[in-house]
């Protein structure tokens, strides 16, 4: 298997990523470098304020690229269209989505508008789709309840359902372990680990958990003011590129237990 | 007062009634509850439209001020019409100019709260501005009155008094026409609509061409309540309590259900509310209006006070 050159699903190629407005532009990082492959799982590390949301941002093409490249399975992402897109990468983002009164069924049921008709009409192979999502996340019993009846967890392993439904090769969580306890949030990172590998699906998510990622992931981003490590957690601890993450007056990393420590 | 029996006969289209009964009920009965059903209908889809665009459950246009647009809209043409004098004062005076000059009103006010809306993303504040420019266009048309006859300052207050009747087979072939568009444009939107109540994110990271579908959206509010506001004047609340009342009774909110079910409740509670105007067994006729107000008023009352959670 190592031998083989792995499928790459996602490359970033000396990426700049910010805010362009008319008169001027703000940089927020650049030089990011990273190539996400198949059923592989990343997480993306890095301290508040420092880029995260923008680099996902850029990637799901909500933000336009200042400089540099961004290919999905191998094509640039300027060149590939929403609707196509939407075939390629799904999300489950922080917003909230429990003013509606829809239930979680439809909710998961909207994964499949990129292939529905014009007045949303789901197909047999909709409802296959549908249902098989449902059943990878372990969440049947929810499916007749409303969105808003839900648990902050329940909510996210919904939203991550509806992004399965969307039958894409990457899956891109803004945060998805926000607002959860430990129990929750090592569920849902165990959760996007079995779905990697068992369904060959590339996943990228931001988190704050670094203990959790660490042991978990294949790959690990980290953005920091200057630079952008891209590896296996391993790796990564071996070049120290947790060490300088936080202004060190509070807290240090610790590379035996690969986690930060209060000083 | 008719008797049921020869309404019955004169809709059956036996001649034997009385001939003076057969024209009111054909030439006033007949249109003005055709005229109820499209503007009961009309505004409650164009509230819903609103709510689910701004994913605010407080949307609609008398709130966001489209309703202020289309009267400003009107102003100009009823109030202005001797400023303008000649050729141009009597096309004014139309119709047709009446609708242009409604529509136009109300998308630019809606254009507007979008515009800014895209730069605030506070709900709150957008309704806020709403308000806003409900208060500007007020301002407005009340320099407007000041220069103005009292004949036309006359039309336009009882435009803005809103009635149901008054309207030939002619106009409501008109308002028909761009109730159709309205609900065309509308029903094309129903699966964005339901993709849009996630959000913006979510929706383009679904495939939707947001300013595309957004654009659709704006024109089917401003010609459904720009048209019927043209036409019956600024109907109250309509617009707000409909849409919650239906999404109250069939406790969803895919697009796919409520659309309809908004067509049907509003027609229903507008037809309902026309009774009431009627006064039946007086004299007396209330305006449409006052009648919408006072039914819609405590609805949204009960609606904020209750502690049930409301819905975009």
């Amino acid at each position: 298997m190592n031998g083989l050159k792995k499928h790459i699903a996602l490359k970033v190629d000396k990426l700049s990523i910010g805010y362009q407005t008319k008169k001027s532009q703000t940089i927020v990082a650049e030089n990011i470098n990273f190539e996400l492959a198949k059923g592989e799982l990343i997480g993306l590390i890095g301290a508040n304020g420092i880029g995260k949301s923008t680099l996902l941002k850029t990637i799901t093409k909500s933000l336009k690229a200042l400089d540099g490249g961004i290919s999905v399975n191998g094509k640039s992402l300027e060149a590939i269209s929403n609707m196509t897109l939407a075939k390629e990468v799904s999300v489950v983002l922080t917003e909230n989505v429990s003013q509606t009164n829809l239930s979680v069924l439809e909710l998961i049921a909207l994964g499949r508008q990129p292939y529905t008709n014009w007045i949303g009409t789901l197909s047999e192979e909709d409802e296959i789709k549908t249902k098989a999502a449902i059943e990878a996340i372990q969440i049947t019993d929810l499916i007749h309840k409303k969105c808003f009846e839900l648990s902050d967890g329940q909510l996210q392993k919904v939203m991550l359902a509806r992004a399965l439904a969307q039958d894409t090769d990457i899956i891109i969580l803004d945060e998805p372990t926000t607002h959860l306890d430990l129990y929750h949030k090592v569920s849902v990172l165990k959760l996007l680990q079995k779905l990697a590998k068992e369904t060959q699906k590339t996943i990228l998510f931001s988190t704050h958990e670094i203990n959790v990622t660490l042991s978990l992931c294949d790959k690990v981003i980290v953005i920091k003011e200057k630079t952008t490590h891209f590896g296996s957690p391993k790796a990564l601890i071996e070049e120290n590129a947790f060490d300088d993450l936080f202004p060190k007056d509070l807290v240090v990393f610790n590379a035996e237990s690969g986690s930060f420590k209060i000083k | 007062m008719i008797p049921l029996k020869d309404v019955v006969q004169v809709l059956l289209g036996d001649e034997s009634v009385k001939e003076s009964w057969q024209y009111i009920i054909v030439n006033y009965r007949i249109p003005k509850a055709i005229v109820a059903v499209l503007v009961g209908a009309g505004l409650g889809v164009s509230g819903l439209l609103m709510q689910t665009l701004f994913r605010n459950p407080l949307a609609g246009p008398y709130v966001l001020g489209l309703s202020s647009g289309a009267s400003l809209g009107v102003a100009i043409v009823i109030l202005g019409a001797s400023l303008f004098g000649g050729a141009l004062g009597q096309f004014l005076v139309t119709k047709w100019s009446l609708i242009i000059a409604s529509s136009g009103g109300s998308f630019l006010v809606l254009l507007a709260v979008v515009i800014v809306s895209s730069r605030v993303k506070d709900t709150m504040a957008i309704l806020i501005i709403g308000l806003m420019f409900a208060s500007v266009t007020a301002a407005l048309v009340s320099v407007l009155s000041y220069f103005s006859t009292a004949e036309e300052l006359q039309r336009y207050i009882f435009w803005s008094f809103g009635s149901l009747g008054n309207l030939t087979w002619n106009e409501l072939t008109i308002l028909f026409t761009a109730f159709v568009i309205g609900i065309g444009l509308t029903i094309y939107s129903i699966k964005s609509l339901n993709v849009l109540l996630l959000g913006d994110n979510y929706a383009q990271s679904l495939g939707l061409n947001i300013k595309k579908h957004r654009f659709i959206l704006i024109l089917a509010t401003s010609v459904l309540a720009g048209s019927i506001t043209a036409f019956v004047g600024p109907i109250a609340f309509v617009g707000l309590a409909v849409p919650h009342l239906t999404k109250l009774f069939f406790d969803t909110s895919n697009h796919r259900v409520l659309v309809p079910a908004v067509l049907l409740s509003g027609s229903i509670l507008l037809l309902l509310c026309d009774s009431i105007s009627q006064l039946p067994m007086s004299e007396f006729t209330l305006p449409i209006n006052a009648v919408t107000s006072l039914f819609g008023a405590p609805v949204v009352i009960w609606l904020l006070v209750r502690k049930k959670k409301l819905f975009v």
